[in-house]
């Protein structure tokens, strides 16, 4: 009996041993073969960025010129002050402007300058004298009873990043009025709620449907700008156009002050037969063709098709088209909402391009033999295209408060100021993006458990997250530049993880074929195991109830 | 007399258009003919570009379509070569080609000086040519690349010899369809609206038994001085149309029986715009054909060794649409064609696998020369698959029973998955001589992955590319290429003497190993029986409890062993 006894024992020990050894080396040997490589990623750090709560600081300097300010107050310069205003766009969501103005008196060169004859001198001279960094402001507050602004004109805003501002009246408020123009000033110059609000179009509810519409290009690190010019008819036109000079005259100077945002570049080409997707309507009393505005839409499509995807960038192309419509459906009017006739002859349509219709004079036509040179006049063309241009970016005309007067930003064809507008927007646009991108693949990686994540891709989103929060972090201190460069950054890596090829190498392994494969295996291995420590528990228990009673 | 005014006609052109328009399109049609009763169309279009392209930062496109433009000047492209095929020249009953291409996709490139990493530069130009002609050119890799040393010339102005910067590769199993002749057409200006592109019509294109679509893009001379470039982009479309089966039994042809269209116009931005109608018959006294309408001028050259006589229709003759609105133009026979005087062209090739079983196999290539009197040399290029593995020493070069030496031998060999054998050779064809030349291969296996979709259905090899010059039996005038019409093709002939030919022989088609591809899982399941096996008996083994059992009559079994016992006459147990 007592060998029986040691031989149950033994075998009670050995399959012990068994589960243990199953537990102990083949789980974990299992599990780390079969796992699926998974960097780590800062998960927390991604819900944090994805609250959206900017604080957006502008550096103000209001300057006095002599005159302007009683004595008392006069012996408090320099000064700062702060004020912010929060503008809640969502639940998350939220900007809190803060404008740090630093208040002094003019200096003498200051002075001199502001004594000048016509306020577009000493707007140039201003800039001169104290260069300004991108984000920044600054107002000169000159005495009521100054030359430089014209009767009636209480405020101009610079070519640069300055304003000029007439002093009230009464030196008694002067501090509240010049705080009420500093105030309007950053709203035209820097940005206002709503220019917030159009780029984070994605985190926004758009109410109203009109909306849609005025909605700029993507932010993006380079743009593909390709001008075509649609000739259907080239029997009966010969079209030539000197896109060449247009290009370098008008484009590429708009586009070199757009140099910090992004890459441009610029191509052109002729396409032919390229007919548009409606047929317009002839219009019997001014004996012309119409195109009506609702049928603009269907315009586009078929015309697509022909100008040719990029082949060597994957930037968004921004399309301008000139269309010189047929000898038999000319002349051509593109017509609006209401019946009248639109006088650009120009439309364009929001993240894609425009499209102007080039009337030939047909008069002339009739006289000469066919095909007719045609030498588009690239001037009427490019005011046209520019606009356009502008509009596609989200340069957008801004209102002027009423007495204010702007100047006109030349042949850069854009105010130094107008670029800050873009890139606040766009700054802060890019942060939008780069958060709504980390936050899907986050999900995304969290709901496939499959997705292998490499370390270069984990790199890449710890940079991004980096590069964010350094956006985030310049902006609230007021550095526009380096708060741009980083989100670009940002956006850059974040689109870099998220495309990443290795995380389409998703390991396949349906639930079905895995249990297909692991039973053969694993039910002969296991059941015996199991059933064993089935007995042993059973025994263990019979014993357990057993004992109680010899004790009693 | 009308057939010497032509050229000159289109000499006088060229050189008062020379300096006038930055940009031309020239368009041809060629109908010719073939000795087997088929009739072969090749249409061209040649889009010149007077511009210096990789020097302009902002590019501005006319005529030239600009999304190839855009690829030559961010790769940096010196010369591109893209055919796509569907179906297999037959040079025994059709003739010596104008341009032949190997069935599927070719593809080769000569990039410039400046290029410092090709291979990028070529993986990234595949991709993007894959995209522009929705083709499955991004299936060119290391493993179907070579860069052939002799073979493959620069065709415009170059003076590069570096090979290195020349990449060639072959897709035999491209199928061609519509949905590549759209993106080409789109690059022509005219598009398929005017000119002779109306009568591209997909649905008659590839009711043919050979299709090839190309494009080539070289720089070529501005002037005769040479002093600065421009870009040449040639769309060719060569296809073989059965008559037979098209016209009902007849060999008589038209252009709208062809093509379902006729033509009506010339592309307005063309400045030459001509078809050309082969009507050169093979015994000058009695006329075998008759084109209608007839011709207002015929045009005579030499090409490739032969004396060819075409009418030419000149669609920016005002004159042609004299009588009819449009142009239809149609060849009777006069009377039936024997058929019987199919001559055999100077230099054609046939290739097969040869062999039995699923380890070894043979590849044979014949290579004729029908010259009755003038030996030439050719250059074979062979480009074959790693996993077929080449045994070199087996390669024989016999020719009329003798073994040929050939003068230029370049052997690359095969990296699995890395590289293909490439197989350069200079040999001398002797006079109307058969030249045969085997290699014996063995077939590798594959990875399970690697196997195609259709593994059965077999893996294919490249053709072996054939480049001669082949004396003439004519003496052909050396004539200004440019100005010239199509048949002078894209090939520089050096002299008179001779003319460059480029054929491809079939591609093959080779049975691999195949598995049956379930095995894995077999393995596994067997595995793993194997092993639950091995492992319960042991487990049972290690923890039943062994106890001796006391001896007691009743049991079943011992008493039928006692009832045998008693039967034996053996002591109960």
């Amino acid at each position: 009996m007592a060998t029986d006894e040691t031989e149950r024992a033994r075998g009670k020990r050995a399959a012990l041993s068994f589960a243990a050894v199953t537990v102990l080396v083949g789980l974990p040997l299992w599990w780390k073969t079969t796992e699926t490589y998974r960097a780590s990623l800062p998960y927390s750090q991604i819900a944090e960025l994805d609250t959206l709560q900017f604080q957006l600081m502008v550096p103000i300097s209001v300057v006095f010129a002599k005159g302007t300010l009683p004595g008392e107050l006069q012996q408090k310069l320099p000064f700062r002050e702060t004020w912010e205003k929060q503008t809640h766009l969502q639940a998350k969501t939220s900007v809190t402007a803060r404008y740090e103005t630093a208040y002094r008196s003019a200096t003498s060169r200051e002075e001199q300058t502001l004594a000048m004859a016509s306020v577009q001198e000493a707007d140039a001279a201003l800039l001169s004298a104290q260069g300004s960094a991108l984000g920044s402001l600054a107002v000169y507050v000159i005495p009521e009873s100054s030359p430089l602004l014209p009767q009636g004109m209480g405020m101009y805003i610079g070519k640069h990043r300055s304003a000029v501002v007439r002093g009230p009246r009464s030196p008694k408020e002067v501090l509240a009025a010049v705080k009420a123009r500093v105030q309007q000033v950053a709203e035209v110059m820097s940005f206002t709620a709503e220019s917030i609000a159009g780029a984070l179009p994605d985190h926004i509810p758009t109410d109203q449907p009109g909306a849609e519409w005025r909605r700029p290009f993507k932010s993006s690190l380079g743009y593909e700008i390709t001008f075509s010019l649609l000739n259907p008819d080239p029997k009966a036109h010969d079209v030539h156009w000197d896109i060449e000079g247009a290009v370098s005259h008008y484009v590429q100077p708009m586009l070199d002050t757009l140099g910090p945002v992004a890459n441009f570049s610029v191509d052109s080409q002729i396409l032919y037969y390229a007919a548009l997707g409606v047929t317009p309507r002839f219009d019997s009393p001014t004996s012309s063709f119409i195109l009506s505005a609702h049928s603009l839409p269907h315009v586009i499509n078929p015309v697509e098709a022909r100008l040719g995807s990029s082949a060597a960038s994957l930037y968004p192309v921004l399309n301008f088209l000139l269309y010189v419509p047929e000898r038999s459906h000319s002349p051509l009017y593109i017509q609006d909402k209401d019946g009248a006739a639109v006088p650009t002859n120009a439309f364009h349509s929001p993240r894609w391009g425009g499209i102007m219709v080039y009337n030939v004079d047909s008069v002339a036509a009739n006289k000469t033999l066919l095909p007719v040179r045609v030498d588009v006049d690239m001037v009427r063309v490019m005011e046209v295209f520019l606009t356009q241009l502008r509009l596609l970016f989200g340069i957008s005309p801004v209102l002027l408060p009423g007495d204010t007067e702007r100047e006109n930003p030349g042949d850069a064809g854009l105010a130094d100021w107008e670029l800050d507008r873009l890139l606040w927007a766009r700054t802060i646009e890019n942060v939008a993006t780069v958060s709504s991108t980390l936050t899907s693949l986050a999900q995304l990686l969290d709901k496939i458990s499959n997705i292998v994540i490499k370390d270069d891709v984990a790199s890449e989103v710890y940079l991004a997250v980096a590069s964010a929060q350094t956006a985030m972090r310049e902006l609230a201190s007021g550095h526009l530049g380096l708060a741009f460069h980083a989100s670009k950054e940002a956006a850059t890596s974040s689109e870099r993880a998220f495309f990443d090829p290795s995380l389409l190498h998703l390991l396949y392994f349906p639930d079905d074929q895995k249990f297909a494969i692991y039973i053969p295996l694993f039910l002969p291995m296991a059941v015996p195991i199991l059933l064993s420590l089935a007995k042993i528990l059973h025994e263990a228990r019979q014993q357990h109830k057993k004992e109680p009673i010899k004790t009693d | 007399m009308a057939g010497a005014s032509v050229p000159l006609g289109l000499l006088l052109l060229g050189g008062g258009r020379a300096e006038s328009p930055r940009d031309a399109l020239r368009e041809e049609l060629l109908l010719s003919p073939l000795p087997s009763g088929d009739l072969a169309a090749t249409f061209q279009f040649r889009t010149r570009w007077d511009s210096e392209l990789q020097r302009e930062g902002v590019s501005h496109y006319g005529l030239f379509p600009k999304a190839l433009g855009q690829l030559i000047s961010k790769y940096s492209v010196r010369e591109l070569h893209l055919s796509l095929t569907q179906g297999f020249w037959r040079t025994r009953s059709w003739g010596q080609p104008y341009l032949q291409a190997p069935a599927g996709a070719e593809l080769w490139v000569w990039f410039q000086n400046s290029v410092t990493d090709v291979d990028k530069a070529w993986k990234d130009l595949s991709n993007i040519l894959s995209g522009i002609f929705c083709a499955s050119l991004n299936f060119i890799d290391s493993t179907n690349t070579v860069t052939p040393t002799a073979s493959f010339k620069p065709l415009g102005l170059a003076n590069v010899t570096n090979h290195h910067l020349l990449i060639y590769a072959v897709l035999p199993r491209e199928v061609v369809c519509t949905e590549n002749l759209t993106p080409w057409k789109k690059l022509l200006p005219c598009g398929s609206k005017a000119g002779l592109a109306v009568l591209l019509k997909a649905e008659r294109l590839f009711y043919s038994s050979y299709h090839s679509q190309a494009v080539h893009i070289r720089p070529i001379c501005r002037d005769a001085s040479c002093l600065s470039i421009s870009w040449e982009l040639r769309q060719t479309l060569t296809v073989v149309l059965d008559i037979f089966s098209i016209g009902q039994g007849k060999k008589d042809w038209s252009l709208f029986k062809m093509f379902s269209r006729t033509l009506t116009e010339a592309c307005p931005l063309a400045s030459e715009s001509k078809v050309y109608v082969d009507i050169s018959s093979k015994d000058q006294e009695n006329e075998l054909l008759e084109v209608i309408p007839p011709p207002l001028s015929t045009h005579e050259a030499a090409v490739q060794g032969e004396r060819k006589t075409y009418a030419v229709y000149d669609l920016l003759n005002p004159a042609l649409f004299n009588v009819s609105r449009s142009l239809n133009v149609q060849l009777k026979w006069k009377r039936p064609q024997d058929g019987s005087h199919l001559s055999m062209p100077v230099l054609h090739a046939q290739r097969y696998v040869s062999g039995y079983g699923l380890q070894t196999g043979e590849i044979s290539t014949l290579i004729y020369n029908s010259h009755l009197y003038r030996a030439f040399p050719i250059l074979l290029l062979e480009t074959v698959p790693w996993y077929l593995r080449l045994y070199v020493h087996t390669l024989t070069i016999i020719t009329k029973g003798k073994e040929n030496k050939p003068s230029y031998i370049h052997f690359q060999p095969a990296q699995d998955r890395r590289r293909p054998h490439l197989l350069e050779m200079l040999i001398q064809l002797p006079a109307n001589s058969v030249t045969k030349i085997t290699i014996q291969f063995e077939r590798a296996l594959l990875k399970w992955t690697e196997y195609t979709p259709d593994p059965n259905h077999g893996f294919y090899v490249s053709p072996s590319v054939l480049s001669a010059l082949v004396p003439s039996v004519l003496a052909m005038k050396a004539v200004d290429a440019e100005q010239s019409p199509l048949f002078t093709s894209l090939f520089p002939s050096s002299d008179g003497t001779s003319y460059f030919v480029r054929l491809y022989t079939e591609p093959l088609l080779v049975n691999l190993p195949t598995p049956d591809f379930s095995m894995p899982y077999n393995v596994i399941c067997l595995t793993c029986t194997v092993v639950a096996v091995c492992y319960g008996s042991f487990y049972n083994l290690l923890t039943r409890t062994f106890h001796v059992e006391e001896p007691s009559r009743g049991h079943l079994a011992k008493r039928l062993a006692n009832i045998i016992r008693k039967l034996r006459g053996v002591p109960l147990l």
